[in-house]
């Protein structure tokens, strides 16, 4: 491992590789997720779910379940229709883009495996999930439509009354004029294939939720498993038809969410208006086979890509068209997922020609949604594997094709061809660090040797170079792709009388460290210890504003927030020590936790007592509100841009297929560092699950739509035994979209590592002329790739 | 039916279902909720906790099965308010992220070192095999491992 250059900034605290607070109460079996909430009265639900992908319900029968010990009430989709409103896709990305109704509990038909359809309530889980097995349901099968291009023919149309299986088509199309002269000028041309498959989120923790109803005030507070409990209070508002006052959700320790959690769920919607119906607390807890189905999915794209390029491999023109799979519905973001790749099919590099096309199709499976990365890792997969592609056809080396077309350190902040205006990068400073560390020529000798002795195992190195846009961002940015939310993020600090400080905000983690690297944000300027700053946030009632944790939005926009908010509290505290002090405010130094007038040092003010006379409020500048705290709410100016080089090595067992992670070096760059040790940690965790989809991962269903992989059994999420400790070393590249200089890093490891695992299997199998092995490379597939290529060759 | 063990050296006697999980029996039961479920299957060992010293997934035995057996949770590692030698490292390595593998993830490291007090990397990674994390890559919780088993005396108590 190597050290991290992040230099640590004027307070001192950022940049420190300081221990997490959140880990005491996870480490000890103190925290409390949803499922360990324990509430007297609590009713459980279990649900009822299609076994067939796509089926008219003749009947319902719920008789046998509600004849069963402890259960209290059984509801199928019809008995509910007029509790609730469908639930909300908030991405309408185009005008005319079709959406089915999408009810809590299915009516009429159901569309995917898993689709819900009748719920139980019981007084204990047992009884609860022994009674939804007791529905019985008369299906009218119909015919599964589950390949995306057998989708997009019609043959058979899921939603009869949209007409069409196709939800939309969406260009970026800036000049396709320069597009078709380019490729007509072409000196190469690359075309190729990739099929992203679709991939089970699996965080650890399944899903839960638990609606405590006080029926006297009407109230409700809803303890969700989610990422985004501000959204979510909106939405079951919308949904469930209850004022949003009365709703109160919080989201307590969260184990893990990777985009899954990210959505408002029929189980929460359900929750909520069976504890109204039955005026008792409802619970609600996923199973792992239950979620595999009933829990979004990742990806799920064909993509066509095509490079033009001049003779010394320069690339002139990409053109991109993608079919994406939004399964059975639109959940909350499914057809906003292509497009946040859209803008990065021309990579880190200069490219002067691009156009972009997705049409959406439904099928009978799972919905689609964001998991990690969303859209970005599909992205950065297909230019980079088709610039490995472009090296070979050219006849270079994949290091020295990245650097010939690379976008140069002085184009900064550089216009892209998709309409973007990258903040900052060092896409040539990244991958000469990556090189060095990986000892890339020593590797190179290593292969040739294996290549060489006929080695029944070969050494494949794969080399990928991305960027990625996160911090969701401007508002006004976002208006214009038509995603119905904005992009800005609350924060609020209070120094309290005796001198302590708590920061509110409105992100939600579930493992990301926030109360840690926020306190460290506003103890920095403010010059105290992290440890006198207290961090509160997911919970509606004490953080009323905010837009929760996804898409590595949180350090670049809630950071900033804290950051900004802090510096509004110290403008504050600056008045009231002046005042006191009778000095000019700009005669006063800050340091330390305090301010003191300069030249006569011994006059000085310290924080927590300009806490204390902002609470007595006796003597405040003329007009001055009492108290010591600010509140901010920040839209920033732009994304941010975080990018990297990561370099894969593998063994191939040519004789058996089996591929074996052997290295993996990473160099990421995401701008300033507040916390090294926790921008480590979400690189290693990202890399794992991008190397899952390289070589393990594939929700995989058959031709009638059943998921072969529901269990983690078939599911192959890795363990420790599968993969080996990391390589990391990061540049920093600050960004100049807001103060702190940071960009995010939740997904940028997970955005690097498929095609550069996918990339190594591929140079392993370049001698016996592999020209591409489709995700996951599981052992099967490579023998078969390599027997293929060979007979071919005869 | 009755069930009797001793639950983080507290001896216990309960009356349950006779198809009652140990997993719920500590969770539902004796309210220890410090012991996550993480799968249906017995994957992801979340719920690993030590019985009579073995690391046994809990999800995989009946509570009648642990009848009369000496049960150790992740709330029985720590000695007050200090930390498990195995729960330190995996914080000063940063060996947990969302914390929901973590308390298996601990029981099964301690587990681990008790049989093999000074691992390789590759004894503890294959040592690990049957308790997943979506978080960490793995390379903290690997690190800290090893970190505990040079660390004196109570890592592997």
């Amino acid at each position: 491992m190597t050290a991290v250059e992040a230099a640590p900034r004027a307070g001192g605290v950022l940049g420190t590789r300081l221990r997490r607070r959140e880990d005491p109460a996870l480490l000890t079996g103190e925290a409390r997720f949803v499922a360990d909430l324990q509430v007297p009265g609590t009713l459980h639900a279990a649900f009822a779910r299609s076994s067939v992908a796509h089926a008219r319900i003749a009947a319902v029968d719920l008789s046998v379940a509600r004849s069963m010990p402890g259960v209290v009430a059984a509801y199928s989709g019809a008995d509910l229709s007029d509790e609730w409103s469908p639930l909300p896709c908030a991405w309408p990305v185009t005008a005319d883009m079709k959406s089915p109704v999408h009810l809590p509990l299915a009516v009429g038909k159901v569309n995917y495996v898993g689709d819900a359809l009748a719920v139980v309530v019981a007084t204990s889980e047992y009884a609860a999930r022994d009674a939804a097995d007791a529905v019985v349901v008369d299906y009218e099968p119909l015919p599964a439509v589950v390949d995306l291009e057998d989708a997009l023919s019609d043959r058979v149309v899921i939603h009869e009354d949209l007409g069409t299986n196709s939800s939309y088509t969406w260009e970026l199309n800036p000049d396709q004029g320069a597009v078709d002269s380019a490729f007509a000028a072409a000196a190469h041309v690359v075309s190729a294939r990739y099929v992203q498959q679709r991939l089970i989120p699996a965080a650890m923790e399944p899903r839960g939720v638990l609606v405590v109803p006080q029926p006297f005030g009407g109230d409700y507070t809803i303890y969700s498993a989610t990422q985004i409990p501000h959204i979510l209070k909106v939405m079951l508002a919308l949904t469930a038809g209850v004022e949003e006052t009365r709703l109160r959700v919080v989201a307590p320790s969260v184990g893990g969410g990777f985009g899954s959690k990210l959505n408002v769920y029929a189980e929460e919607v359900a929750a909520l208006v069976l504890a109204r119906k039955l005026r008792a607390p409802v619970r609600w807890v996923e199973e792992r086979s239950e979620g595999a189905q009933s829990t979004i999915q990742g990806r799920g794209q064909v993509q066509h890509i095509e490079l033009a390029a001049a003779a010394d491999g320069r690339v002139t023109a990409v053109r991109v068209r993608l079919i994406a799979d939004m399964g059975a519905y639109l959940q909350l973001v499914t057809p906003g997922v292509p497009l946040l790749g859209a803008f990065l099919y021309s990579g880190v590099y200069d490219v002067p020609a691009y156009s972009f096309s997705c049409t959406a199709v439904f099928t009978n499976k799972t919905p689609t949604d964001a998991y990690r990365g969303a859209g970005r890792p599909e992205a950065t997969y297909a230019i980079e594997r088709a610039m490995d592609a472009l090296a070979a056809e050219v006849g270079v080396e994949p290091v020295e094709i990245r650097r010939r077309n690379f976008i140069p350190p002085e184009a900064f902040p550089y216009s892209s061809v998709a309409g973007l205006v990258y903040d900052s990068g060092n896409f040539v400073g990244a991958l000469d660090k990556a090189v060095g560390l990986a000892g890339y020529e020593q590797l190179r000798a290593d292969q040739a040797r294996r290549r060489e002795a006929g080695d029944r195992v070969q050494l494949g190195i794969g080399v990928s170079s991305y960027f990625e846009m996160c911090g969701l961002a401007p508002s006004r940015v976002l208006a214009s792709l038509n995603y119905s939310a904005g992009g800005w993020e609350a924060a609020t600090v209070r120094v309290l009388p005796t001198g302590k400080v708590q920061v509110v905000t409105g992100t939600a983690p579930h493992g990301q460290g926030h109360e840690t690297s926020w306190a460290m944000i506003a103890a920095d300027r403010l010059g105290i210890s992290p440890e006198d700053v207290d961090v509160l946030h997911s919970d509606t009632a004490i953080a009323p504003y905010g837009m929760d944790t996804y898409g590595s939005r949180s350090l670049a926009v809630g950071g900033t927030a804290v950051h900004l908010a802090t510096e509004r509290v110290l403008d504050k505290a600056r008045s009231i020590a002046a005042h006191q002090l009778e000095v000019a405010e700009e005669d006063l130094d800050y340091a330390a936790g305090a301010f003191s007038v300069r030249g006569t040092p011994e006059k000085a003010m310290p924080l927590a007592g300009i806490a204390f006379e902002a609470f007595t409020a006796h003597n405040l500048p003329e007009g001055m509100e009492p108290n010591l705290e600010a509140s901010t709410h920040w839209d920033p100016p732009n994304f941010t841009f975080p990018f990297g080089t990561h370099i894969a090595v593998v063994e191939v067992d040519t004789e058996t297929g089996a591929v074996r992670l052997v290295r993996y070096i990473a160099v990421d760059d995401c701008g300033n560092q507040v916390n090294p040790l926790i921008v480590e940690g979400q690189i290693h965790g990202g890399i794992v699950q991008g190397a899952a989809q390289a070589l393990w991962e594939d929700a995989a269903y058959d031709a009638d739509g059943n998921l072969l992989s529901a269990s983690l059994m078939d599911y192959l999420v890795p363990s420790a035994a599968e993969v080996p400790s990391f390589e990391t070393g990061s540049t920093v590249t600050p960004s100049p979209t807001n103060p702190l200089g940071v960009k995010g890093v939740g997904e940028a490891g997970t955005i690097g590592s498929a095609p550069a695992v996918l990339n190594a299997v591929v140079d392993a199998l370049s001698p016996f002329g592999v020209p591409d092995i489709t995700m996951p490379a599981t052992p099967e597939r490579v023998w078969r790739a390599i027997r293929e290529a060979q007979e071919a060759r005869k | 039916m009755e069930v009797s063990m001793t639950v983080n050296g507290s001896p216990r006697t309960d009356s349950v279902e006779p198809r009652l999980l140990l997993v719920h029996y500590l969770r539902e039961v004796a309210g220890l909720t410090g012991t996550n479920i993480g799968c249906d299957t017995s994957s992801c060992g979340a719920c690993t906790v030590l019985v009579d010293g073995e690391s046994v997934k809990s999800c995989t035995m009946l509570a009648l099965q642990a009848d009369g057996a000496e049960i150790t949770t992740i709330e029985g590692l720590a000695d007050g308010d200090e930390l498990h030698p195995m729960q330190e490292a995996f914080r000063e390595h940063h060996g947990l992220q969302c914390g929901y593998c973590t308390p298996g993830m601990v029981m099964a490291a301690v587990s681990l070192l008790k049989e093999i007090p000074d691992p390789t990397e590759a004894q503890v990674r294959e040592g690990l095999e049957g308790n997943l994390c979506r978080c960490t890559g793995y390379h903290n919780i690997v690190q800290a491992i090893l970190a505990a088993a040079k660390a004196p005396a109570r890592a592997a108590s």
